[in-house]
């Protein structure tokens, strides 16, 4: 809908070796040259964002996004010290950072940024910039891999994630710094003795790495508990980069993969594998674990909550301060179609009900599921004072939210055939929701009818009424 | 030269948070204050071992992880920065420690005699984890005695609790050794909490104690049944227990640091003195001493 995209999404190995010793092992040599084959790619993709989950940065309160616009330090690692150390001085994009972790916060997820002289960033994010961005001129930003994270947090992280890139219009590169089989040797060897670490291992990483060529991301997520099981050392509670990754790249099976690399690091399965969005026209997603938009997880724990009144109490439970009147929730009824991913009505009515072939959307505003926040800001404060708010940000929220209510419908955007679209301030926001619709509806077509009004029941500046043809 | 002996050894967990909440000069971040409990539990362990005399602090931390064998710190002197990349906000400490590389170098040759793979850690670059900054603050703020520090292996991740306790437990005994040999007097520290399920969110102030508590009552029981071996004495039943205990508790002895302390105080059957008990950001932590100069021969 908008012109930011994932242009490419890289899987690279965590350790050191290919930095400080890629000439002691033919292997390490190969995946050296890899990931410089990666870093051209990525140049000549004129990529202006990486963005990188590390599996070697965990945390404990959400995830952290690195928001230090020039972190410099020396990396040594914690087992591989005696290769040597790696200077680092990275061009991190804080703005991105932060807006990813509004957008994180947008969507349920525990997040913070982190701005510290000193902060030690992990060695999976070292090696891969170092490698894949070696003139920093692509700015980047590193997210954690929160260590009791399972599958919903990590796909809605990279949700909120791509709400951002096409927010922004950026063209981005994914990667994720892991291992495949992570089972190192567990005693020193020499260089020249590196293998996988045992056959079944190698089995299993071989399987993978055959997924990927295929360009069956997401079947591999889907795996990701099995993979789990079998080949990772239990040291955290999930397998998640690929649940990260797919969802990067719309959970899709069918995307354009190529092994540059595939080798042992001191046991351990390391590759260097690009994943190009382009379409492959490989199989269907055979099985299909449940989407998630907004993660509802274990919040709140530090506070005890009476859950029972809490339900209860729904209907007319206050909302978020400012944002309005009371939330219900969305109406059952024939043709009804209602979805977690779209915010909650502020009546009794559907977000949306088909009849035949058409479909009828309710009017759709840029409220966020789950917080009922507002992109770009209410319009006025919670005793009505006036407030600044960025009606361009609105009028993308509007969109995302209409699409995922046409796409819960089974239906898609492109068959949008009327849009009646409500500005409570015509003469300030007519222009930048103008340039927003071109960028986004104005490509699909639809009729349009743009009406000023006086005021919307929550404090915000657009809505719009959609109606969709499906086919029969 | 006499022979070197053991006069304490102590769990003394790290939490970056009991760091911040007592505003040293060499951390950043400001508090006002938390967690009096373990800390004050921490100066009633100082105060304990104020008039003991001894040479060298011996510690293990489980946030030097290392997958490759035990390493040890093998240079004299470290100093720098150390910020923690789960609680940044909390813990920027400048360190400036010194390193007993002798005795690391006499326990490294002691392990790899027995058998176990070892590494010195010589790279004048490496970064010191914040475990053992914290740690090695709260026991000796003033740190005017030198360090071992031994990295924790993680084989409870890569084999079992019951392989982990097997080395950990050979380690200990060769560090036990190694001081011996070497004619010192050392306390050694076990850097660990005991239950060990974070809660994943943060109050806005991190030292408000309205929101501190255990996350769950199993970790409760779990921990206290802990003490309460340590304070009667009965070390053994730790070690028998410790995968039950570790897996069940999700606990932090999955980094070997307690059955390496006990297996250094040879498994002792005297009770330890517990300073304190308290839960930092869920998480359950003790300050334990056991008091080893009290119950050599002829003084006990």
């Amino acid at each position: 809908m908008s012109s930011g995209e994932v242009v490419a999404s890289y899987v690279v190995p965590v350790h050191p070796h290919t930095v400080l010793a890629p000439d002691q092992n033919p292997g390490w040599r190969r995946l050296r040259d890899a990931f410089d084959h990666a870093a051209e790619t990525i140049r000549e993709l004129e990529a202006d964002l990486i963005v990188v989950y590390s599996t070697t940065w965990p945390s404990i309160i959400g995830h952290q996004i690195q928001a230090d616009p020039n972190p410099e330090w020396v990396m040594v690692d914690h087992d591989f010290h005696d290769l040597g150390s790696i200077p680092y001085s990275f061009n991190i994009d804080a703005d991105f950072a932060h807006a990813w972790d509004d957008a994180n916060r947008n969507r349920g997820l525990q997040s913070r940024c982190v701005n510290y002289k000193g902060f030690p960033i992990d060695v999976g994010s070292v090696v891969a910039l170092t490698l894949l961005n070696p003139d920093n001129r692509i700015p980047a930003v590193i997210v954690s891999s929160n260590m009791y994270a399972n599958r919903s947090e990590t796909t809605v992280l990279a949700k909120s994630c791509l709400d951002v890139i096409k927010a922004q219009g950026r063209r981005a590169v994914a990667v994720t710094a892991m291992s495949l089989s992570n089972r190192m040797f567990t005693d020193f060897i020499e260089p020249e003795e590196d293998k996988i670490h045992s056959l079944k291992d190698d089995e299993w990483n071989r399987k993978i790495l055959e997924f990927l060529e295929q360009g069956r991301l997401e079947d591999v997520g889907q795996l990701s508990r099995t993979i789990h099981q079998q080949i990772r050392v239990q040291k955290v509670v999930a397998f998640k980069p690929m649940w990260w990754l797919s969802a990067m790249n719309g959970n899709r099976n069918d995307l354009s993969g190529r092994v540059l690399a595939y080798e042992a690091i001191h046991g351990a399965g390391g590759a260097v594998v690009h994943l190009d969005p382009t379409p492959s026209g490989a199989g269907d997603k055979e099985y299909d674990e449940d989407d998630v938009e907004y993660f509802h997880g274990e919040r709140g724990v530090l506070d005890t909550v009476d859950e029972t009144e809490e339900v209860q109490a729904t209907p007319t439970a206050p909302t978020v301060e400012g944002s309005g009147p009371a939330l219900w929730e969305p109406t059952a009824g024939e043709g009804s179609v209602n979805t977690e991913a779209a915010p909650k009505p502020v009546g009794a009515y559907p977000h949306a009900r088909r009849v035949g072939n058409m479909l009828f959307l309710s009017g759709v505003g840029p409220r966020q599921p789950g917080t009922n926040s507002i992109p770009g800001g209410p319009i006025h404060d919670k005793d009505g004072n006036a407030l600044n708010y960025d009606i361009k940000a609105q009028t993308h929220a509007v969109v995302d939210n209409v699409k995922r209510i046409v796409e819960e419908a089974g239906a898609t955007m492109d068959q949008i055939v009327d849009v009646t679209t409500f500005l409570v301030d015509m003469k300030r926001d007519f222009q930048g929701y103008n340039e927003v619709w071109a960028e986004t509806l104005g490509k699909v077509g639809p009729t349009r009818t743009t009406l000023a009004i006086d005021a919307l029941p929550t404090p915000i500046a657009v809505e719009m009424k959609v109606i969709v043809h499906m086919p029969e | 030269m006499a022979k070197g002996k053991i006069v304490a050894g102590c769990l003394a967990p790290h939490p970056p948070h009991l760091v911040y909440a007592e505003n040293p000069p060499q951390n950043e971040p400001v508090a006002e204050g938390g967690w009096e409990q373990l800390r004050w539990g921490y100066e009633r362990l100082r105060a304990s071992l104020a008039h003991i005399e001894y040479d060298a602090i011996v510690l293990l931390s489980p946030h030097w992880q290392t997958y490759v064998g035990t390493h040890f710190l093998g240079l004299d002197h470290f100093e720098g920065l150390s910020v923690d990349p789960i609680f940044p906000n909390l813990f920027r400490y400048h360190y400036d420690m010194n390193v007993d590389v002798e005795l690391a170098k006499a326990i490294h040759d002691e392990a790899a005699a027995a058998g176990l793979p070892v590494k010195m850690m010589e790279n004048p670059d490496f970064r010191v984890d914040y475990g053992t900054i914290t740690t090695g603050h709260l026991f000796n703020p003033d740190w005017d005695k030198p360090l071992v520090v031994i990295s924790s292996n993680r084989s409870t991740a890569y084999y079992s609790v019951e392989v982990m306790q097997e080395i950990m437990v050979e380690l200990g005994r060769v560090t036990r050794k190694a001081i011996e040999a070497s004619g010192k007097k050392v306390v050694v520290l076990a850097s660990n909490s005991l239950s060990h399920r974070h809660f994943t969110t943060e109050s806005e102030v991190p030292e408000d104690m309205s929101k501190e508590h255990i996350t769950s009552h199993a970790m409760h029981l779990w921990d206290m049944r802990m003490i309460d071996y340590m304070r009667t004495g009965q070390a053994q039943r730790i070690l028998d227990e410790m995968p039950e205990f570790t897996e069940q508790a999700i606990a932090e002895s999955d980094g070997g640091g307690l059955s390496w302390l006990l297996s250094t105080l040879d498994v002792p059957d005297y009770p330890a003195i517990l300073h304190g008990y308290g839960t930092i950001i869920g998480t359950g932590n003790a300050v334990v001493e056991w008091p080893c100069h009290a119950h050599e021969v002829g003084e006990a």
